[in-house]
């Protein structure tokens, strides 16, 4: 069994180049950043395409391709270091399983990115993490309501918000807050795709997103009023 | 009843903010805030914060050891699925 161990180089390193089973990827001497040129479309889909009809070592290429992103992803997602990178693990796995089943409608990274998070909330939902209240949602509680956040900006938030604060405050929202925010307001995705994603309404990723940073705000607000209060 | 004049719309125009921040306009462009400083704040603040979150949050890299656990990982998919897992 000596040989059993996949013969795939490390991605990120140049694989003693000729060597190697013959693929078609020309630029492989640069390792892993293929982002920029434009060259780089083509490689990736040819890359993808070899990785559809089973090719480890382009399989590894698309990792080394993307692992950022989903690896990023993930970390934000659940913000935990060790779960970020089992959920990785389970990403690409998945995506191993599945890929000869991407047909091209979206683009593979979009599709990638969608898998990853459906694996996230996978295991956000085995573990019962409440994508909580995705309906309680609909009808704030009465301390939730808009009107306690109402007026005030007595922050001075703009401008000089103190990154350890808010990393905290993201870390303790609630994980379907998290989510939602994190979809929304770092990866850029759209109320009707989070919907998608989520399975729930529109208006409900609206208002949680909001719900959201309500919350990030009293957190930032009230830290510093405890500390102040020692 | 004038006097909650204002601050009716402050409210109304705050629970219209989860919509309004949902459609990819401009929220400073809104009737209102043209001429509320209290929301005009309120909502800066929530878009500082956004923009916070999204600098807190760089691209990093895995750690190095992360493919060589996801290779085992395929390897014994594909030994558990009878195929011998030998490169073509
Ligand atoms: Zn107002």
């Amino acid at each position: 069994m000596t040989s059993s161990r996949l013969e795939t180089p490390p991605p990120d390193h140049n694989p003693s180049a000729t060597s190697r089973i013959a693929t078609p990827i020309e630029n492989t001497s640069n390792s892993g950043d293929f982002k920029s040129a434009g060259v780089s479309n083509a490689t990736e889909a040819e890359t993808l395409a070899l990785a559809q009809t089973g090719d480890h070592y382009a399989f590894a290429q698309l990792y080394s391709l993307h692992k950022r992103r989903i690896y990023s992803l993930c970390l934000r997602m659940v913000g935990n270091v060790a779960e970020a990178e089992d959920l990785t693990q389970e990403a690409f796995l998945q995506l191993h399983r599945k890929i000869a089943t991407f047909r091209g409608d979206s683009a593979f990274s979009t599709w990638l990115h969608r898998l990853a998070i459906n694996v996230v909330l996978m295991r956000l939902r085995r573990k019962g993490l409440s994508l909580i209240s995705l309906d309680e949602a609909m009808e704030p509680a009465p301390e939730e309501r808009p009107g306690r956040s109402f007026g005030a900006p007595d922050l001075n938030l703009t401008g000089s918000i103190d990154r350890l604060a808010l990393e905290r405050a993201i870390a303790n929202l609630p994980a379907g807050y998290r989510l939602i925010f994190v979809l929304h307001d770092i990866e850029g995705y759209e109320h009707n795709e989070i919907a998608t994603m989520l399975d729930c309404s529109i208006g409900n990723s609206k208002s949680q997103l909001h719900k959201a940073r309500l919350k990030l705000r009293d957190a930032l607000r009230t830290y510093p009023r405890q500390e102040a209060r020692r | 009843m004038t006097d909650t004049n204002h601050k009716m719309n402050c409210e109304e125009f705050q629970s219209q903010l989860p919509e309004l921040i949902g459609t990819g306009e401009r929220i400073s462009d809104h009737p209102h805030l043209q001429s509320c400083e209290l929301c005009s704040a309120f909502v800066a603040e929530l878009e500082a914060i956004a923009e916070a979150a999204r600098q807190l949050f760089p691209i990093v890299e895995p750690p190095d050891e992360l493919w060589e656990h996801i290779e085992m990982a395929i390897q014994k998919e594909q030994n558990s699925a009878g195929q011998s897992g030998r490169p073509m």
